[in-house]
């Protein structure tokens, strides 16, 4: 007689307030995404499937951060119907672009925007997932990397913790070979303070790190600002660079009073 | 999504998006005009490519800037990876699923296993163009006013062009495929929008070409400069989404709209396919309304798109820089390219410092959505004149439409709420 057979995995994908690049990277992974299927059960996909089953799920992803009021309802019924909740790229896990609002005045942002701001429902932020309830694993990157979305899966499939190490991109730049851009060209590059996971992608194509992953584990930033205005940076122009895909975690760890300004929007 | 019906009458049909508002247009201003590219394509993750062209586009505007033909070539060339990826996308793993009467491409793989892996082997080669020439399929880096930050050796374009010649087997199968689906009978009233250019099929620029809906009514065009005069968007009280009018009446613009527009510019090898998938030849005037059909269309310019970057591969030569310098100026600039899903505006106004301080962007999708509303109602009707129908047939039906257009809201349309109001 054999055993009646496991039940698997349930799988839930969800979106806040998002582009839908995170996402569409699980479709993106094309020679993986069939065998997935058979072992795992996608349960909810919204962008990929009209079949919606209830919860609960094993392991829930989501993409996009809260700002609206509804999304600060909605995150907590899916972290209630979740076992495990993975935040998948920069809305997610630090609010994203879209987070820029936090530094401005938002109903002067809704009334450049929209001819009838009193239509628009918008919290005055964007926060991330974890602002609001715990969250197990944080994927970072503006978007998340595909081999780094399949080892994270896979992982809490296996019930193990996903191996994604929160060094720099130098360390990838490195191992890639590359030729170090402000070293060589004096180009400016958040390589040594952002968070590895692209395999240091702008820096192989001639461009400095723009910083779509967010802050590494340990960032320096007091030894980052002198270097970049030693590239020819001025104190506005670090602000900006700083303040785009992970604005809020960028943010949090300037040294304070060193680049003026902070409560100027960016 | 809103329906009113009357008595067997559909007298409202409104369709609430309600994508949370980001703000894009606000933030951008204070920016440096270097960076719109970048900023602009985390808007959608399914057409990044759309986004940074036309940002450059309207940057280069301003500044008085020409872009070197050979740079030039290969932002065409990543548009056609763009294309071949999100239209592949939309093909398989968001709208056969419809036709075939499945949930989704998982759940079509059980029954058409070597079809939806056919799917997204060609997926996979739209991606790998991205990929080579971006950087990456989402949110490419590589891309930059005035051209690229890096271009390739012509010898490093040899394993991709060895993938496309074996897509295009996989796109004209596909265009047989599609083909052979079944499609109700439907007609888009609305005038179609799409850009031109003479002599090509129009992907990364063009001119804004309008062909009205009813009989004779010629075939018009404007400049891009005068773009928002033409083409004015409206906020409903129902949705975070604007509505956009050209000259006070509903328009399509997308897949119909460019193969109404240009298909007569495509290679005889492109319109043959066409031809043989029931597509009328727009070289003899015919245009395609059928909504419906807009699938066969999309599958002939994913075989379009292959070819193209076949030919553009084959005449590359690599540049001698690969972006020319964009000083900034002070003034305003207009850009606009085809993204898969339609006509793509963006608009900047700098500073002599070069910061933004004014930005415009109009997506398709609040351009078709009058015309996706106009459907819904009609295609309801329809149904209705055939005896009743359940809410759930019903949103089934009208969830069908909407992807016939635009899979970006198709994330709303699968678990579209539909609330019917019958008097």
């Amino acid at each position: 007689m054999t055993a009646p057979a496991r039940p698997r995995p349930r799988l839930g994908v969800f979106k806040f307030a998002s582009c839908d690049g995170c996402q569409l990277t699980l479709l993106d992974c094309e020679d993986e995404l069939l065998p997935l299927a058979d072992r795992i059960e996608i349960a909810h996909f919204a962008e990929a499937s009209g079949d919606i089953r209830p919860g609960p799920y094993d392991l829930a992803l989501v993409e996009g951060s809260v700002s609206t009021p509804e999304h600060l309802e909605r995150v907590r019924r899916v972290r209630a119907e979740s076992r495990h909740l993975v935040t998948i790229g920069a809305c997610a896990t630090a609010g994203g672009v879209q987070a820029l609002r936090n530094f401005a005045d938002v109903t002067e942002f809704r009334a450049v925007v929209y001819a009838k701001p009193e239509y628009i429902e918008t919290l005055a932020t964007s926060t991330p997932i974890s602002a609001h309830v715990p969250v197990d694993f944080e994927l970072r990157g503006c978007p998340i990397d595909r081999g780094q979305l399949i080892e994270v899966v896979t992982a809490f499939l296996a019930g193990r913790r996903p191996d994604i190490p929160d060094h720099s991109v130098c360390f990838a730049c490195k191992r890639r070979g590359t030729t170090c851009l402000p070293v060589a060209h004096g180009t400016p590059c958040l390589g040594p303070v952002t968070h590895a996971g692209c395999g240091a992608l702008c820096p192989a194509y001639g461009r400095g790190c723009y910083g779509c992953f967010g802050p590494s584990g340990s960032p320096n930033m007091p030894a980052m600002i002198p270097l970049l205005r030693s590239d020819g940076m001025s104190d506005e122009d670090i602000l900006r660079f700083l303040h785009t895909f992970n604005v809020d975690d960028f943010a949090a760890i300037e040294p304070p009073g060193t680049l003026g300004g902070r409560e100027e929007s960016p | 999504m809103r329906l009113r019906i009357d008595d067997g009458t559909v007298t409202g049909a409104e369709l609430r998006i309600y994508e949370p508002p980001r703000f894009f247009e606000a933030f951008l201003r204070g920016r440096r005009h270097t960076e719109p590219p970048d900023i602009t394509s985390r808007v959608c993750g399914i057409c990044p490519v759309a986004y940074q062209t036309s940002a450059c586009h309207a940057i280069e505007d301003v500044c008085g800037v020409t872009v070197d033909e050979r740079p030039a070539a290969l932002r065409r060339l990543l548009y056609c990876g763009e294309w071949i990826e999100s239209h592949t996308l939309h093909i398989y793993l968001l709208h056969a699923p419809d036709f075939l009467g499945r949930d989704s491409a998982i759940d079509l793989s059980r029954t058409h296993r070597a079809d939806v892996e056919r799917g997204l082997r060609l997926k996979q080669a739209g991606n790998s163009i991205m990929e080579f020439l971006g950087g990456r399929s989402i949110h490419p880096v590589n891309v930059r006013v005035g051209g690229f930050h890096h271009a390739p050796a012509r010898a490093d374009f040899r394993p991709l062009a060895e993938r496309l010649r074996r897509a295009r087997d996989d796109a004209l199968e596909t265009v047989a495929w599609v083909a052979g689906f079944d499609f109700p009978d439907a007609e888009c009233e609305a005038d179609l929008l799409a850009l031109s250019v003479p002599g090509t099929y129009a992907i990364e620029t063009g001119v804004p070409t309008v062909l009205p809906y009813g009989a004779g009514q010629a075939r018009r065009t404007f400049p891009l400069a005068d773009f928002t005069t033409h083409v004015v968007e409206e906020q409903v009280p129902y949705s975070t989404a604007l509505q956009a009018r050209l000259d006070g009446r509903r328009h399509l613009t997308g897949a119909l709209a460019r193969y109404a527009v240009s298909g007569h510019l495509l290679p005889p090898a492109v319109r043959d396919a066409a031809r043989a998938a029931g597509l009328a030849d727009p070289a003899s005037g015919e245009v395609c309304r059928n909504p419906f059909r807009s699938v066969v269309v999309r599958a002939v310019e994913v075989l379009y798109a292959v070819e193209e970057a076949l030919r553009l591969i084959d005449a590359y030569e690599r540049p001698s820089r690969p972006a020319v310098d964009v000083p900034p100026r002070a003034g305003t600039g207009h850009g606009a390219s085809e993204a898969p899903r339609g006509t793509l505006y963006h608009r900047y106004v700098l500073d002599a410092e070069g910061l933004v301080t004014d930005a415009r962007l109009i997506p398709p999708t609040s351009q078709n959505q009058g015309a996706i509303e106009e459907d819904l109602r009609r295609i309801v009707q329809d149904r209705l004149r055939r005896g009743d129908a359940t809410d759930a047939e019903l949103t089934r039906l009208c969830e069908r439409a909407i992807r016939n257009h635009d899979p970006c809201i198709s994330c709303s349309a699968h678990f579209l709420d539909l609330t019917v109001e019958r008097a």
